[in-house]
């Protein structure tokens, strides 16, 4: 299994590992008040934004540690560059995830248009977020492994 | 129509060349040993100039290296 290989499913599973034990983690701090309380919204606004930074953070933080382990135990260098190969995948992985993520957008603003709570527009932005991050790590996984 | 109609003799010409490994050969064409992977499994055809690239690499012309047909098996 080559670098790019390794790389895309340790991305897939940091994904899926990040977003399970950080909802975990907020989950128990969901506030008591009413759908639509200032406290509430204060809330998922925090959720979002904490998770964002929580995430990148971790990507790079596992991405440094992917390499390392990667050097040591396959006495190899990671590829220094992207070739084109590595470029045309990186672009089906960032169409397919974008994709996914406008889906999720418009089903957001969908729910408040038949009058849904604003938690549920956060919830549906933040699980279209996950869904378009898997979404573009299994493109990659799936390119790579199969071509292109 | 397949999809991937460009074949090539990849494998065999890094055989026939000291045994040239992936990473030697990737080095020379400039592309990373997955793309190599990729073109000798079949699953990728690469774009005109890497196909002149990797010929130059065996010192072959572009037709002794890569073909074009329905069967595209090396």
């Amino acid at each position: 299994m080559t670098y790019q290989e390794k790389k895309s499913i340790v991305s897939l599973i940091s994904v899926i590992l990040i977003f399970g034990s950080f909802c975990l983690y907020m989950y128990p701090q969901h506030p008591e008040g009413g759908l639509g309380s200032s406290e509430t919204l204060r809330y998922w606004g925090s959720f979002v934004l904490i998770l964002t930074l929580v995430s990148i953070v971790a990507h790079i933080v596992i991405s440094i540690m992917f390499n390392i382990i990667f050097r040591i135990t396959t006495k190899e260098k990671e590829p220094a560059f992207a070739d084109e190969l590595d470029k045309f995948i990186e672009l089906k992985a960032h169409r397919n995830s974008f994709f996914i993520f406008i889906i999720g957008f418009l089903l957001a603003m969908g729910s408040l248009i038949i009058y849904q709570p604003s938690q549920m527009m956060f919830v549906i932005l933040i699980i279209s977020g996950f869904l378009s991050d898997v979404t573009g790590s299994f493109t990659k996984l799936y390119h790579y492994r199969k071509g292109f | 129509m397949g999809k991937h109609l460009v074949g090539n003799h990849i494998r065999k010409l890094r055989f026939n060349h000291n045994e040239m490994t992936q990473q030697q050969l990737a080095d020379l064409a400039g592309v990373t040993r997955q793309t190599i992977v990729s073109l000798e499994k079949g699953n990728y055809s690469p774009s005109l100039e890497l196909a002149f690239r990797i010929a130059r690499a065996f010192n072959l012309s572009l037709e002794e290296v890569f073909f074009y047909g329905d069967n595209i098996k090396p």
